[in-house]
């Protein structure tokens, strides 16, 4: 749907003409984010550079009911971004400065459209760590990590997107401009605001600030890969670390075709015949560190690990954990379209749930690569399979839909860290309850009326 | 991909990017402006509507395609393995067939380099001669003194000081056609000397097969060779560049040799490519095959052949250096710890890393002519870097970094010197022979 000529000239006294787009070659490329088969071409695509500009350019949507679908690097992987039919695009690509860092207060405060990598590297240049890193951590943008509430590959040890972040400025569906938390360690004024906007996917606020924590970085760590026969064995070993009271920031699951599609692309020694590969981290104190890694080695080789291997140097470590990221990517190396899922069990349904999702696939003739955050009970089971194919494509549904129940079955969540978006609408009031779900919505026709930010999100 | 169009070409090559953003952080032009069509799977995105037919081939989408440099920095970042040069090259060939791009002047020009001068390897020549009287005569200099050049459109004056030094003799007058090595030989090359290289850098083919003749092999050296067609490739005329491949595969039948080597980046990258390129040609497609498994870049070479450790160093004093990547040698082509191996084989040279080794230096081919400004910007950002890094040379192996750092480096004062990896090589060996040392 074209944008009428009085909004576009509307948005171009707000911003300039340099940053509203509405010529086809400048918004197709804006028509999806990082999840496959969801496409729409958004009417404009608007770059504002200051809190100000975004507050004009939503009270003027809202006066002439334009939805708005907020958007960061697009690399969502629920459709969290993806644009819907006459939606303005409002991009945050360009807020990308970091305002302060106070290593006395261990925090960082910082506009939406900066790099997760980006937020690392000025803490490490204070020898501060910013933990969360989501595998898209070089190019994700942190607003869209507090708006969908991301994880990553530390999560067992260190959390999610939402332990890290102390306040937020957030421009309300009115336009008003709030601020939510304080950088006190403490603070227990008012309802904990801040805690309803973190993962909110952009459908109650846009968020324009973020003040996050940081913590000390960790002098030492040690990266490890364990090899199996039996993927059962790996999740046996993921049990019996913990039940061992070691918290390792990492435990990671490949399988044999997410290894041996990781390995085609990264050629960083993922072993390609085996069952199941755990890449496994642990960090901190250097004495601790030697400890917990030579534990972690003995109970993998106790739980039939054929093969332990350490990463011989620092390098070594960071082209495993880089590699890992790119897993989802690098599974599209076999099939046009990869459908990625994010289903998430309490870690003691682990080995159920990983042969269900084997069992499931098998009996409906689909190609499926599994990987995931093991340490969290967070898989993600990709499909490789192709859209143009119509019957291939609704096994896969009818598949997904057998797997979500299942999760749910097992007390498990149906998205650990990718978001609703669009992907998972069908299977939350069930995951919800009913009640549950109504407060919900709610809340979110309390903020937004008239249900202009990012609208059929989440739920319609 | 015989005239394929990106309506006819093989739409799961398009489906291959499944737009994870992963390339994004890596392509300059993002990095640049921080929108999406400017980046690798934004303009995937674009082909693909032009694909669905939702959109057509239509200036904007030209422009955006001469904005892209074609480094395939994005080829190295991508997981899912997306051919972005296959993309890339039908995009453009696509602009060419519905002349998006437009204009007089630019199909002039075109006609003249693409269907004349790199079709015709003694014209070329004969255009470096008369360039290098030019440079030489006295005219160029009396030209700049009485203002003259404000006669030339704007364009071409903003590029005039940019025309390199045409160089004294080409390749023909300093290669035999057939050399071959004191010692035994080993195996049996062929050296391709290039376009810009044998006009501009003849030295560095001399000092190619000096250093392959040190090595034990025989060189064959055919004294015309015609251009490689990645020039045409490059810019859309697919159709020339499928006759030049089958000229290449003609002069050098690739069963004869145990490889056939190339010292310039841009040119090895469209070289190992000649089997798609010329796929639906029955008449060559199987030789077209073993030829691409034949074409070596010289590094490569060296080290898979067990390159001879030089005995003298090839400076007097102890130097450092540091190491450009050409985007098609490490992109294109995946070399990139060859070319370090050898510089760390030279006796007394430090090699220093280059930080942003591996980001494009705004030559990019005739992106320097076409888009002045981002390539100023990324030669800039080179320069910075090199000159950071305190080594007192650059080495880089393609003529087209070659010339753009250069120039960058003298507009900058900077007093580092570039050189080809394998000049560094040959002057080591050179200097053993001076000390009296045995080869």
């Amino acid at each position: 749907m074209a944008l009428p000529q009085p909004i576009a000239d509307g948005l171009v006294n707000i911003l300039g003409a340099g940053s509203v787009l509405t010529k086809p070659e400048d918004i197709i490329p804006y028509s999806f984010d990082g999840t496959a088969a969801l496409r729409q071409t958004p009417s404009a695509v608007v770059f504002p550079h200051t809190s100000e500009d975004v507050s004009r350019c939503v009270k003027f949507a809202l006066a002439h009911h334009v939805p708005i679908v907020t958007r960061g690097s697009g690399t969502g992987l629920s459709g969290g971004s993806v644009p819907t039919d006459g939606s303005v695009v409002l991009c945050l690509a360009q807020m990308n400065k970091i305002l302060d860092i106070d290593p006395k207060n261990l925090v960082l405060l910082t506009q939406p459209g900066v790099t997760t990598l980006a937020i690392d590297e000025a803490a490490s240049r204070h020898g501060l760590f910013y933990p969360p890193d989501p595998g898209s951590m070089r190019i994700s943008s942190i607003g869209g990590n507090v708006a969908e509430n991301s994880g990553g590959l530390r999560g067992l040890k260190y959390g999610v997107t939402r332990d890290y972040v102390m306040a937020l400025e957030v421009i309300l569906p009115d336009g008003r401009i709030a601020r939510f938390g304080s950088a006190c360690v403490k603070d227990v004024a008012g309802y904990s605001m801040k805690d309803l906007f973190i993962g909110s996917e952009g459908s109650l606020g846009v968020i324009t600030e973020i003040l996050l924590k940081l913590v000390p970085r960790p002098l030492a760590r040690q990266t490890m890969l364990a090899l199996y026969d039996r993927i059962e064995d790996a999740a046996d070993t993921v049990s019996a670390i913990i039940a061992a009271r070691i918290i390792p920031c990492t435990l990671e699951f490949l399988d044999q075709m997410t290894a041996t599609c990781v390995e085609d692309f990264a050629h960083v020694g993922l072993p390609t015949d085996c069952a199941a590969v755990l890449l496994m981290e642990t960090d901190g104190h250097p004495a601790a560190v030697a400890d917990e890694a030579a534990q972690m080695a003995s109970i993998a080789r106790a739980k039939g690990a054929r093969d332990v291997r350490l990463a011989k140097n620092e390098a070594e470590a960071l082209a495993l954990a880089a590699a890992r990221r790119n897993a989802f990517a690098a599974l599209a190396r076999r099939r046009p379209t990869t459908i990625l899922e994010d289903f998430t069990v309490p870690r003691s349904e682990l080995a159920k749930m990983v042969t269900f999702i084997a069992e499931t696939a098998g009996a409906a003739r689909l190609q499926i690569g599994t990987f995931g955050h093991m340490g969290d009970g967070n898989l993600h089971p990709t499909f490789l399979t192709d859209e143009r194919d119509s019957d291939e494509m609704s096994r896969v549904h009818h598949a997904l839909d057998l797997i979500a129940k299942k999760t749910l079955e097992l007390g498990g969540t149906i998205t650990g860290e990718h978001g609703v978006g669009l992907a998972k609408k069908e299977w939350l009031r069930q995951q919800m309850g009913d009640s549950s779900f109504e407060v919900m919505k709610q809340i979110k026709h309390a903020l937004d009326p008239t249900g202009l930010l990012n609208p059929g999100k989440i739920f319609d | 991909m015989a005239g394929a169009t990106l309506r006819t070409i093989d739409y799961a090559v398009l489906q291959q990017c499944m737009h994870c953003g992963m390339c994004l952080p890596t392509c300059p032009t993002y990095d640049q402006t921080k929108q999406e069509r400017n980046s690798p799977r934004g303009r995937i995105a674009l082909m693909r509507a032009v694909a669905d037919g939702v959109l057509d081939v239509t200036h904007e989408f030209a422009e955006e395609m001469s904005y892209c440099l074609g480094c395939l920095a994005c080829q190295t970042a991508c997981p899912a393995g997306v051919n972005y040069a296959e993309l890339f090259e039908t995009a453009r060939s696509d602009i060419e067939r519905h002349d998006a791009q437009g204009g007089v002047a630019r199909r002039f020009w075109r006609g003249v380099t693409l269907g004349f001068l790199f079709m015709r390897p003694s014209a070329l020549r004969m255009a470096g001669r008369a360039l290098r009287w030019y440079q030489r005569s006295g005219l160029e200099a009396l030209a700049r003194r009485t203002g003259a050049m404000r006669l030339l459109p704007p364009a071409l004056r903003r590029l005039e000081p940019q025309t390199p030094r045409i160089a004294r003799k080409f390749s023909n007058s300093l290669i035999a056609a057939h050399e071959t090595p004191s010692a035994t030989s080993r195996y049996r090359v062929a050296l391709l000397t290039g376009c810009v290289q044998d006009l501009v850098f003849s030295d560095v083919n001399r000092d190619t097969a000096d250093v392959l003749l040190a090595n034990g092999c025989t060189v064959d050296t055919p004294p015309i060779q015609p251009c490689c067609g990645s020039l045409h490739a490059h810019n859309g005329d697919l159709e020339r560049a499928r006759v030049l491949a089958r000229r290449m595969i003609d002069l050098f039948p690739p069963d004869r040799y145990d490889a056939i080597i190339t010292n310039a980046g841009g040119c090895g990258s469209h070289l190992r490519r000649y089997a798609p390129l010329l796929h639906d040609d029955p008449a060559y497609r199987e030789r077209a095959a073993l030829w691409d498994r034949k074409v070596r870049d010289i590094q490569e070479w060296l080290i898979e052949i067990g390159c001879r450790i030089p005995e003298a160093p090839p400076f007097a004093e102890p130097t450092s250096v540091t190491y450009h990547e050409s985007c098609h040698l490490v992109h294109g082509q995946k070399i990139s710890r060859e070319p370090r191996a050898l510089l760390g084989l030279l006796p007394g040279v430090s090699l220093v890393e280059l930080p942003e080794s591996t980001w494009c230096c705004g030559s990019a081919g005739i992106y320097a002519i076409t888009q002045p400004e981002q390539a100023e910007r990324l030669l800039g950002r080179k320069t910075a870097n090199i000159v950071a890094t305190g080594a007192s040379w650059v080495a880089t192996a393609n003529p087209g970094c070659h010339l753009q750092i250069a120039r960058g480096l003298d507009v900058a004062g900077a007093g580092i010197h570039v050189v080809h990896p394998v000049s560094l090589l040959a002057r080591a060996y050179r200097r053993e022979d001076a000390s009296g040392s045995s080869t």
